[in-house]
């Protein structure tokens, strides 16, 4: 085991894709001659060439339909988004047909895309550079949407979503690429569409991912220090959607709280709520609770920025309101 | 060209203009669902633009596709079948009118979102570039789709990575209901070639002798050069689906333009030009209609697809 951040275990996921497999390359705004704007790319135009690492110009829906192209055409294309607020310029060949050309033409065409987007709010960039709409990514069939919150998930699951051959939404945090974790060494993936549990407890089901998860893990910490045991599931991919280890943790808790940096309407915590009445009604004890954003366009002002976005207290208090 | 590749044209635009006249009624039957885009009047530029094309080069377009289907060598049994919705269509049943494809003929379809196969087409272009393979990529779409971002993305990723592409604008004159002129800053699409410094040629459509022209030369063009676009000035004698009431013109300019028949006039270059025979052509039209009529009893004999090509395994849909 090393310890890697994010940035560096998606970096090497890449890499080693790259040089394990010549059809795989990138493409995106500022991934090559400048080393990616997260610097997850940095030194790969040098050593894989303008050819492989592609700058293109600002057009996103250019830049997801031509990797849609290449990849029907035979290629891995690894295509970038800087942030995934500019995927919705590129939505109609996320949705229309990274989804659905395969099925659409009767199985004869695949589309083995990797889109790489940058998801989160909390860096006081503003209503339409913050949100953290990734729920909407996994609203449509025929899309896979991965959302890891470690960076040993991170990396096996991006070399994963390579190796699929499925058109896969790859979502990272933007205030995650810093945060450190055990990335186990050599070659290696991890299933897409399985949940984990991070953290074991008895007490109470905590269900989250990504940045969130990091967030309900800290609080997790605290809660321990009161006598209550949470058990963290991360989702780890939106869809397809691992409800295992969500159930068999909640059938032992009886109580949940799920935490998502998104809005809630129409959320994460509304499916996951949804499928727990649904599957396990009887093993409720308390109303599930949901934690996330306020529904409001996020402002600038750094105060109120932090107080639209779920924190480590929201958690906390869901908890409490569960027992 | 010799006179077998001049009558086997003929014969091809005499079936797309019969699958055609046939699926309007099979439509109207309720035999054929969703949208029916008719290609009659434009059968010279799909069959002028194919002739022109190497097997390694591939074609893609918009919904209006069920000529270039045909031109690509999709037998019309196929095209008939994925029409009806049969699990035999090229597309076993699954896109219908609007997406049919054939990638094993190097048709990678029939899109119906306007402007959406576009930057595909640069991506396909770029994969061959990538992989040295010399082929091109032939990208059809109309008039209408020049006015959306997709088109100037791709046009200028075309030029700034010099992608094999051939891009080919069908200008029939109206996207659906509106002019071009009341939709698009020049009424020539062709201009717009020059905002990304790449060259252009505009040609009638309506003689399959001179799109065909147009088209090998183009292609050799961009098989040494980059990209080219090429307008090809064409005309629908039917409404842009089966749905559309035609306000937007005069019986009269339609009559006018059907004068121009591209069947006709080919036609009648062949006889004039003593190629062939009114007899001989007249042969070739009943053969066309027969090979249609087969193509009809084919697709309506053919077994719905099952439900198990959309729920290979229902669990995991629902996951």
């Amino acid at each position: 085991m090393a310890m890697l951040t994010m940035r560096e275990a998606i970096s090497q996921a890449l890499w080693e894709e790259m040089e394990r497999d010549r059809r795989v390359f990138i493409m995106g705004e500022e991934v090559g001659v400048w080393g990616g704007t997260y610097a997850v790319t940095k030194g790969f135009y040098d050593h894989f060439g303008a050819e492989r690492v592609r700058d293109t110009p600002i057009a996103e829906g250019v830049i997801v339909g031509a990797a849609n192209g290449a990849a029907l055409a035979g290629l891995r294309p690894v295509a970038e988004l800087m942030t995934i607020n500019f995927a919705f310029l590129a939505m109609d060949q996320i949705v229309n047909h990274s989804a659905k050309l395969g099925p659409m033409f009767g199985g004869q065409m695949s589309v083995p895309i990797v889109i790489r987007a940058v998801s989160g709010g909390g860096r006081q960039l503003g209503a339409t550079h913050s949100q953290t709409p990734d729920v909407v990514f996994a609203h449509f069939p025929g899309l896979n949407v991965i959302a890891p919150g470690t960076p040993a998930d991170a990396k096996g699951l991006l070399k994963a979503a390579i190796r699929s051959g499925e058109p896969t939404m790859f979502i990272e945090h933007a205030t995650l690429y810093q945060a450190r974790g055990e990335v186990p060494e050599g070659d290696y993936t991890e299933p897409i569409g399985v949940s984990k549990i991070q953290r074991p407890g008895g007490d109470v089901t905590i269900i989250s991912y990504s940045k969130m998860l990091q967030v309900s893990l800290q609080a997790a910490d605290k809660l321990a220090k009161e006598g209550i045991e949470a058990e963290v599931v991360d989702l780890r991919t939106l869809r397809p959607l691992d409800m295992g280890p969500i159930l068999e943790s909640f059938r032992k808790t009886n109580r949940a709280v799920i935490a998502e940096e998104g809005w809630l309407s129409y959320g994460i915590g509304a499916e996951v709520s949804a499928r727990l009445y649904e599957q396990a009604f009887d093993h409720v004890d308390a109303p599930i609770r949901r934690v996330g954003q306020k529904e409001v366009a996020l402002p600038y002002n750094r105060r109120l920025e932090q107080m639209a976005m779920p924190q480590e207290a929201d958690v906390i208090a869901a908890v409490k309101a569960v027992m | 060209m010799d006179k077998t590749e001049l009558l086997r044209m003929y014969r091809e635009m005499v079936v797309v203009r019969r699958l055609e006249e046939r699926s309007a009624e099979l439509y109207q039957q309720g035999k054929i669902g969703g949208f029916l885009h008719l290609y009659i009047g434009q059968e010279a530029v799909c069959t002028g633009l194919i002739a022109a094309r190497r097997p390694e080069d591939r074609v893609i377009t918009a919904y209006r596709d069920h000529g270039v289907a045909i031109s690509c060598g999709i037998p019309a049994r196929e095209v008939m079948a994925e029409l009806l919705g049969k699990v035999t269509g090229c597309s076993k049943g699954m896109g219908g009118s609007m997406h049919l494809a054939d990638v094993e003929r190097n048709f990678w379809g029939g899109h119906a979102i306007v402007g959406a196969h576009l930057p595909l087409a640069a991506g396909m272009a770029l994969a061959d570039q990538m992989q040295g393979q010399a082929a091109v990529t032939i990208c059809m779409f109309g008039d209408g789709a020049t006015n959306i971002g997709y088109f100037h993305e791709s046009l200028n990723l075309s030029m700034v990575w010099k992608l094999p592409v051939l891009w080919v604008c069908e200008n029939n004159m109206y996207g659906m209901g509106t002019a071009v002129e009341r939709a698009s800053a020049v009424g020539e699409i062709r201009q717009k070639a020059a905002g990304y410094g790449m060259p252009s040629e505009r040609v009638e459509g309506k003689d399959v002798l001179e799109v065909r022209r147009a088209a090998e030369q183009a292609l050799e063009r961009v098989r040494g050069q980059g990209p080219f676009l090429l307008e090809v000035a064409t005309y629908r004698f039917r409404g842009h689906s089966m749905g559309d009431p035609e306000r937007y013109r005069t019986s009269d300019e339609i009559k006018k333009w059907q004068e121009d028949d591209p069947i006709g006039i080919f036609r009648q270059h062949l006889i004039e030009g003593k190629t062939a025979k009114a007899a001989e052509l007249d042969a070739l039209d009943v053969s066309a209609a027969e090979e249609v009529e087969d193509a009809i009893r084919f697709a309506e004999e053919s077994p719905e697809p099952g439900p198990e090509l959309v729920f290979p395994d229902l669990q995991a849909q629902v996951r």
